[in-house]
């Protein structure tokens, strides 16, 4: 089948999109990792900053980002007609 | 479609009311035998009941779930919604080394061990982005049939088929052996019965039922347990913080923990004074221990190793013939000599690798503890340095201060390798990524991974919590309490296990200090509910949810297996016009060969299990991650690329593992001084590179297959071909 631009236009904001959230899995793991020892020096109600984001912090966040990346494709797609169950 | 999708719904509702019934039941279960142990019912008897009546449980709803349908047994019809295929992946993910090891890790490693709390959480942010989609897309039975259709020739699915193979099985071994530890514990069965015990329950379930049986035990072993794990921790957060919510009210207990950890440190104060009278016991002793391995290793050198290994055992035997002939034999003694004896290595290695460990977990204990929190801590070079010379020059300290840099430095290279390496793993263990052809659509793959990530989340975020709670009640009660009253968990687990739990007063001052405890990282969850002082039962209930976390696992593994073998090879491969009847047979055939092969190498007690797990992620990795990416998000990529990428993956992987990992005796120099069981990272390199190579170097696929690639990166085309297998 012949894919139309609207088709194409999807498929590049799909990679937008996943580029985008990669990136934040990036910083909050890797980058948080790399400053670890610096980033301790913060302490937030009791914690340590690099230790909460790598016992807790990093996991909520993947949680969010798993969940809007479901939910912005899912509306994507709607808008570009390439949902499943009419046809 | 709009039947299917009333027709989904109400299956969906139908689905809550039956779990929500049988948490119901589930829960009144544990309320009764609460009961029934405060009328005064047995330990013993509890851990059976427990067992047995979990075990027949899945047992029943794999009898309930048989089926002889191809769709059913591989996919479970694809009708799994998102909720719930989420709880069955969270308990398929969840093995007996999340469930038991995961806290204990931490206790004992502190920052160090979050590489496995990251790493096994956010690969999942690789499978919702990545592979989860577009996997569902396709819509075939296995990560095999993927690779054969976008990259042509039974080659790739070949290839899959083995990498699949050996990572699973390394994975499965892992987790029969969790069932073995557990079933043993609570029941007394011997480590070998309990093994085929726990195999009978896994094999009841996918024998009939395949993936549909699985699936529905896996939600139910999700239930259990999630509360398992919860309501110990809860309890002990409320005895410790006044806090019910242990995430939250650990910050507090972990400062409390931190101002400790430099009392105990600081040999100017009671306690550290104290402690520092241990380590220094600690310390001769690992300069005893280091003074019998040099004696060793000139013995091996000089050719005299076998006559050295008869001359330590006849030492043994001379102490225990010494302890025979006192005028009042004392029996524990003896006992704990003539178990000695028998442990006694068989050959000089061995003896050679007891030692060393010993050695090493003296000095560890001859030096002050590292803080909880702290990242890569070094070498402690310079603290070293000005104790002993507190004149040092200045070149002196900077060298010193550069030795801990470096020392820190490598630490954090591995734990970014090690975070990495498990992420990809996650987004390539076939069995995980099997799980996502079971939802009816696209959209709820993609709102699966979000349920499995949530539900893997609630016992990941606990677990940190856990292991601080634990160090605050062992910091703050147990450490400076007497030897006279040792609290009842301690005295217990002492008796039960003494790698678990030992204490001994070196010092003799009869006062327990922090060196003088050696715990077992298992330790810290099993032995919580005590801690707590919660009854009974409740030990009981963990031991069923590391059971259940073990058997789940070992079930989706086993069936990954199975079914490279019966639907890949034997299928698509061998007989393609197999009828399914036959199709199912032999899938069933295999998987109890399988499930059989593998208790009997899990029986003879292969290696180091935290090894074995992580070797399967980086196989994983390697192999399969790339191909798989690659397959999807480049069109270009092809049939020679996927070939050299994953043979380079998990070829160099192994290399890399056989050439460094002890077990194999090799020791080459590590590359980039990267450890073993983060071989993935060399693996996963090399696969992306080969793949690009091989692809550009080759003609681009064939129109066909590049429809295929449009065809899964779109939910729906018109006109789409439908790749769905029946």
């Amino acid at each position: 089948m012949q894919l139309t631009d609207k088709h194409r236009e999807y498929w590049r904001r799909n990679l937008r999109l996943t580029a985008i959230l990669l990136g934040i899995w990036f910083v909050v793991t890797f980058v948080v990792i790399w400053f670890a020892r610096e980033l301790n020096d913060i302490v937030i109600m009791g914690f340590p900053f690099a230790f909460y984001m790598g016992a807790q912090g990093s996991l909520i966040i993947y949680v969010l980002v798993i969940w809007y990346y479901a939910r912005r494709m899912n509306q994507l797609d709607l808008e570009y007609g390439v949902h499943e169950g009419e046809n | 479609m709009a039947t299917a999708l009333s027709s989904n719904a109400a299956f969906f509702q139908q689905l809550k009311k039956y779990y929500l019934f049988y948490t119901g039941g589930f829960v009144s279960f544990v309320i009764i035998l609460a009961i029934l142990e405060q009328m005064g019912l047995p330990p013993r008897i509890i851990g059976y009941v427990f067992l047995a009546a979990t075990i027949a449980l899945y047992a029943g709803i794999g009898i309930m779930s048989k089926t002889a349908d191809v769709s059913e047994y591989y996919v479970a019809g694809r009708r799994v919604p998102a909720l719930f295929n989420g709880m069955a992946t969270g308990a398929d993910w969840m093995s007996a080394a999340s469930f038991i090891g995961m806290a204990g890790t931490l206790y004992l490693t502190g920052y160090d061990g979050l590489a496995f709390v990251m790493g096994w959480t956010g690969g999942y942010v690789l499978v919702a982005l990545f592979l989860a989609p577009y996997l569902r897309k396709f819509g075939q039975f296995t990560i095999p049939d993927f690779l054969g259709a976008r990259y042509g020739g039974n080659l790739p699915r070949t290839i899959g088929v083995v990498a699949a193979i050996i990572c699973s099985f390394t994975y499965v071994i892992a987790q029969i052996y969790g069932v073995g530890i557990i079933t043993s514990r609570f029941t007394g069965l011997s480590f070998g019965v309990g093994v085929y015990a726990g195999l009978a329950g896994i094999l009841v379930c996918s024998f009939l039922g395949g993936m549909r049986a699985v699936t529905w035990t896996q939600v139910a072993q999700y239930i259990i347990l999630i509360f398992a794990y919860m309501i110990p921790v809860v309890w002990l957060s409320v005895n410790i913080t006044g806090n019910p919510i242990p995430q939250i009210a650990y910050g507090q207990a972990l400062q409390g923990v931190t101002a400790k950890e430099k009392e105990l440190n600081d040999p100017t104060t009671v306690l550290g004074a104290a402690e520092a009278s241990v380590r220094a016991l600690h310390k001769e002793k690992a300069a005893e221990w280091g003074g019998k391995l040099k004696a060793l290793n000139e013995a091996v050198t000089s050719g005299n190793g076998a006559a050295f290994l008869a001359e330590q055992k006849a030492l043994v035997q001379a102490k225990l013939d010494e302890l025979k002939a006192a005028p009042e034999p004392d029996a524990k003694k003896i006992t704990t000599a003539e178990e000695d004896l028998k442990a006694f290595p068989a050959n000089v290695a061995a003896l050679k690798a007891k030692w060393v460990k010993a050695e090493k977990g003296a000095k560890a204990k001859s030096g002050p503890i590292a803080a909880h929190a702290e990242p890569f801590s070094g070498k402690g070079a310079e603290k070293k340095l000005l104790k002993e010379n507190p004149a040092a020059t200045p070149e002196e300290i900077a060298k010193a201060k550069a030795e801990d840099e470096k020392a820190s430095n490598s630490k954090r290279n591995n734990f970014i390798a090690l975070v990495l390496c498990l992420m990809v793993g996650t987004a390539s263990l076939p069995h995980i990524l099997m799980r996502y052809y079971t939802t009816p659509s696209v959209r709820d793959a993609r709102k699966s991974v979000f349920w499995s990530l949530f539900f893997i989340f609630l016992l990941y975020f606990t677990a940190p919590a856990l292991a601080v709670l634990a160090k605050y009640e062992v910091y703050h009660h147990l450490v400076g309490s007497s030897f006279a009253a040792l609290p009842a968990w301690v005295s217990n687990w002492q008796a039960v296990d003494a790698t678990l739990m030992k204490i001994v007063d070196m010092n003799k001052d009869g006062l327990i200090q922090l060196a003088e405890i050696t715990i077992g990282g298992d330790l810290i969850v099993l032995a919580t509910p005590e801690i707590a002082g919660l009854p009974y039962v409740i030990s009981g209930l963990v031991a069923a949810g590391g059971l259940a976390a073990a058997l789940s696992t070992a079930d989706g593994l086993l069936l990954t297996i199975a079914n490279a073998l019966s639907h890949d090879v034997y299928y698509k491969m061998i007989d393609p016009s197999a009828s399914t009847l036959r199709r199912l047979s032999v899938s069933k055939a295999l998987l109890l060969v399988v499930a059989v092969l593998a208790a009997y190498v899990t029986s003879l007690k292969p290696g180091d299990i935290l090894f074995l797990v992580g070797a399967a992620f980086s196989l994983a990795a390697s192999a399969f991650f790339p191909a798989l990416v690659l397959g999807v998000f480049w069109k270009r990529a092809n049939h020679l690329g996927a070939v050299i990428g994953m043979l380079a993956g998990l070829g160099l992987c192994m290399y890399y593992m056989y050439m460094t990992y002890d077990f194999f005796g090799v020791n080459a120099p590590l590359w980039f001084d990267i450890k073993p069981i983060s071989a993935g990272i060399f693996g996963m390199s090399a696969g992306f590179l080969g793949v690009i190579v091989g692809s550009l170097v080759s003609p681009a696929p064939s129109k066909e297959v590049q429809a295929l690639v449009d065809h899964v990166r779109y939910p729906s085309l018109t006109g789409d071909i439908n790749t769905n297998a029946a």
